[in-house]
Order: C-alpha cells, then sequence, then structure tokens
C-alpha cells in the first residue's frame, strides 16, 4: 500500500466516524421524538 | 491578541485531497451540544422544588443565556472572522462547559446566581460564538450549495434539544436532590467538552486557491448572487441588511408566536369541541412542531439552493401569511387542518434560521459573512421579544375580558399575518448591494482584519 493510498483510507476512517460521532445521538434524539409523537397521537 | 498556534488559522488550512464533508460534522459537534439551550425546561422545575425559587427566577439562566448569545454572536463575530473557526469552537467549548461547571457548582453550595451567571452569563457567550463559528467556514467550503450546508449545521442547533431533553430528564430522575442535579451539570459539561471537541480537531478551511468543480459555473449565472465583498461595518450601512433584519425578525416573530404557547394554544382551540386535546395530546403537538422545526431547516434551507434564496423567502412569508389565514379562517372546525397549518409554519421558520446565511452570503460575499450574520442575530432576540409579548398580551386580555377557545389568539393571528405580510414586502425591496460598499478587489483575503 503507498502512502497516499494509506492517508487516504485514513481520511475515509476519519470521515466514517466524524459522521457517526453526530449521527448517533441524533438518531437517539429523533427516536425518542417519534416514540413520543406515537405514544400520544397513535397509542 | 494572538491566537495559540494549534488553534490559529493558519495551522488548519486544509491540505489537498481533504474531503469537504469532514466540515459538516464538525459543525454538527458544535450545534447539537449548544442546542442543547432549548432544552432547559428540563431542569427548571427541579431547581424550583429544590432551591425554592419561583418560575420566573428558574428561567433567568435561559433568558441570560439566550440575551448572551446575541450579544457575543453580534459583538464576537469580527473576532470569530479573524482568528478561524477552530480558535471560535474551543472558545465555545470552553465557555459552554465551563457554564455547566459553574452552574453545578452554584446548586451544589446552594448559590443560585453562580448558576444565572455560569449558564447564561459564560455559557451564553459559548452559545452565540459557536453558532456563528462553522457558518462562514461550511460557506466557504459549499459555494455550490451553502444552503443546504448552513442547513444541516442549523438544524443541529435546533436537534440538540431533541437529544438533550430525553437524556437530561432520564438523569435526573422523578425527584432530584441538589446533589442529582448538581451532578447532572457536571456530567453535561464534561460530556459536551468531549462531544465538541471532534470539530475543534477536524474543521479545517479551504485554502485560497480551492474552489469544487461545480462552483464557478453556478454562481456566474444567477444576478441575485454577487461576487464581490462586502466589510461587515460597510454591511450595516446597506438597506440590504436592514431589510434582512426585518425580513427575519417578523418570520421568526411569527413562528414563536405559536411554538411558544402552542400546548395551550391547541388545548384552548378544541376545549369546546366533540374532540377536546389532552395534555398529554398537546404535548405531542408540541414535539410535532419541533420535528417540522428541525426538518425545515435542512430541507427548506437545500431547496433555497435551487429555487433562490428571495424565492424561498417569498414563500416562507407569503404561504405563512395564508396559512395563518386558513387557521383563523378555519378556526376550530378541524383539528388536523390546524395541526399541518401549525407544522408548515414551524418549518419556515426553522427554513427561516437556516437560510439566512446563504442569502447574506449571495448579497454580501464570504469575506465577513460570519461576522454580518452574527450582527443580523440581533433580530432573533427581538423576535424573541415580541413574538410572546403580542401572543401572551392578547391571550391574557381577551381571558380577562371572558373570551374563551379560538377567541383567544383570533387578534393575534390577524397581527401575524400582517407582520408577515410587512415581512415579504421587505424580502421585495432586497436587491444587489451597490458597488460603494464593495471592498476593492486583494483586499478580502480569508481572515484579513476588518
Amino acid at each position: 500500500m503507498t502512502s497516499a493510498e494509506g492517508r487516504s483510507g485514513g481520511r475515509t476512517l476519519l470521515l466514517v466516524i466524524a459522521w457517526l460521532w453526530v449521527l448517533a445521538p441524533f438518531a437517539y434524539g429523533v427516536v425518542e421524538l417519534i416514540r413520543k409523537v406515537v405514544g400520544l397521537f397513535g397509542g | 491578541m494572538a491566537v495559540p498556534g494549534f488553534l490559529a488559522r493558519s495551522r488548519i488550512v486544509a491540505p489537498p485531497g481533504w474531503t469537504r464533508w469532514l466540515v459538516p460534522p464538525a459543525a454538527l459537534s458544535i450545534h447539537l451540544s449548544i442546542g442543547q439551550a432549548y432544552a432547559w425546561s428540563v431542569f427548571k422545575t427541579p431547581l424550583e422544588k429544590t432551591l425554592g425559587l419561583s418560575g420566573t427566577q428558574s428561567g433567568l439562566p435561559f433568558q441570560l443565556g439566550i440575551v448572551m448569545l446575541g450579544l457575543s454572536a453580534a459583538f464576537g463575530g469580527t473576532l470569530v472572522e479573524r482568528n478561524g473557526p477552530r480558535w471560535a469552537m474551543a472558545v465555545a467549548t470552553v465557555c459552554f462547559s465551563t457554564g455547566f461547571l459553574l452552574a453545578a457548582l452554584g446548586v451544589a453550595t446552594g448559590q443560585f446566581w453562580l448558576v444565572v451567571a455560569g449558564y447564561g452569563g459564560v455559557g451564553g457567550i459559548g452559545l452565540g460564538i459557536g453558532y456563528i463559528s462553522p457558518v462562514s467556514t461550511l460557506i466557504k467550503w459549499f459555494p455550490d450549495r451553502p444552503g443546504m450546508a448552513t442547513g444541516i449545521a442549523i438544524m443541529g442547533f435546533g436537534g440538540g434539544a431533541l437529544i438533550a431533553s430525553p437524556w437530561s430528564s432520564a438523569m435526573l430522575g422523578t425527584s432530584p436532590t441538589t446533589g442529582d442535579i448538581a451532578t447532572a451539570f457536571l456530567i453535561h459539561g464534561i460530556v459536551y467538552a468531549v462531544f465538541m471537541t471532534l470539530g475543534v480537531l477536524i474543521v479545517r478551511v479551504p485554502a485560497d486557491d480551492w474552489r469544487p468543480a461545480r462552483a464557478a459555473a453556478q454562481t456566474a449565472a444567477k444576478p441575485m448572487i454577487s461576487t464581490a465583498n462586502v466589510s461587515a461595518a460597510n454591511a450595516l450601512k446597506t438597506p440590504q441588511f436592514w431589510c434582512l433584519w426585518i425580513v427575519l425578525c417578523l418570520n421568526v416573530t411569527a413562528g414563536i408566536g405559536i411554538l411558544e404557547k402552542a400546548a395551550p394554544m391547541i388545548t384552548d382551540f378544541f376545549k369546546h369541541t366533540s374532540a377536546p386535546v389532552s395534555t398529554a395530546s398537546a404535548a405531542g403537538f408540541v414535539a410535532l412542531l419541533s420535528l417540522t422545526n428541525m426538518l425545515g431547516r435542512f430541507v427548506w434551507s437545500s431547496t433555497s439552493d435551487l429555487v433562490g434564496r428571495k424565492n424561498i423567502y417569498r414563500f416562507y412569508l407569503g404561504v405563512g401569511a395564508l396559512l395563518y389565514l386558513v387557521i383563523a379562517l378555519t378556526t376550530n372546525g378541524s383539528k388536523l387542518v390546524f395541526v399541518l397549518c401549525a407544522m408548515l409554519i414551524l418549518s419556515f421558520y426553522g427554513g427561516g434560521f437556516a437560510t439566512l446565511p446563504a442569502y447574506l452570503k449571495d448579497l454580501f460575499g464570504t469575506y465577513q459573512v460570519g461576522a454580518i450574520h452574527g450582527r443580523l442575530l440581533t433580530a432573533w432576540s427581538a423576535a424573541g421579544v415580541l413574538g410572546p409579548l403580542i401572543v401572551d398580551g392578547i391571550a391574557d386580555s381577551q381571558k380577562a375580558a371572558g373570551k374563551t377557545g379560538p377567541d383567544l389568539y383570533q387578534l393575534s393571528f390577524w397581527i401575524m399575518i400582517g407582520l408577515l405580510v410587512v415581512g415579504f414586502v421587505a424580502n421585495e425591496c432586497v436587491r444587489p448591494v451597490k458597488e460603494k460598499f464593495h471592498e476593492p478587489t486583494g483586499q478580502t483575503a480569508v481572515g484579513s482584519e476588518a
């Protein structure tokens, strides 16, 4: 593996981690919100 | 003021091959955190019970926080432009987290003033600097899709409360003691510091000669998109700035009018119908409005990249006025119509916030767009007073006059229609900025002095 390929792979990994870092708590918030709405209007 | 090496703008110029898609998560790590401010209400009742406070007193940390947000965004904007996004994100992280730590100390020692000064004062500076910290950087990375880019970040501010509200509630439990509240503040301070640090570490600014492949062709074709730059000081002298100030203020006022009183409003509206709304269902209505407020920030702001900024504000303000008209005319005839109209109005409220940085970029260029945005956020502070003042004041006076149901709010809705029409006219007055306000070519390098 060349150093350019290694750098590119590292950036892809960083990209995945960065998006998971912010999307995981965001998804938790959205799920909690939807549960509230469904529970109140549909349940 | 010298900026430490690690935080300096020169240290974060992206190397060739750096992906711009790392900048939105950097921005989101800040906005999802500071958006916690809108979940402050979770702490109100526990603080009132344990420290013996009134409802007004327990709201003080939040109110001071919003005031400090407006002030620090307005006065710190130029500093943020000069020192760069890493410095701004680091300042926001330190201030926001320290605010929680001071609040923890205040609760633990029974000194409520420390909660107000800590969360509201110090934390509020973190809110303002954090809110504007990624804006100009995102616009520079996404000149082809500025609405979408800033929409993602500003959607995060709406999403922050969605995360914090259930998380803080779970941490506090059903009957928290002062020790539990202090511990919760402490944990918030530490967790947010770690979470926001991601943004500080990965944010990068594009090199001066960096351009995405699509940008040049797109920006050259549209008359309302300027390629010139205007300084923050000069922007204040233009009628365009003040037209947009009116547009933002009135669009936010119209949204807050519903948002701030959503639960009692829907309960009052359908009280005398065959299908009254329970307190629990009213809470669901509030949650639904939060969702559309958040989604509107991304969806409408991204749409503005396709249809243009002036057109999307025509849509927010014009259709918003029509939706208020539908509510005013149908009153409590249909719950579905009422809920759908309110959802759309709140999506326009969120969209108005999120589209603004791109509108400013179109008019004033990227040179000091963050600082100009910060100054324009004073319209938010004004609307935060104006909206509740209108709706609460009228509802109280109608109640005193013996009225009930939709009659409590009808006059407010007609006023909102009038305000939105005024906002629509202000948006129509927006024209390209005159050449005399433009910066001379070659003197608008990124981060240069204001």
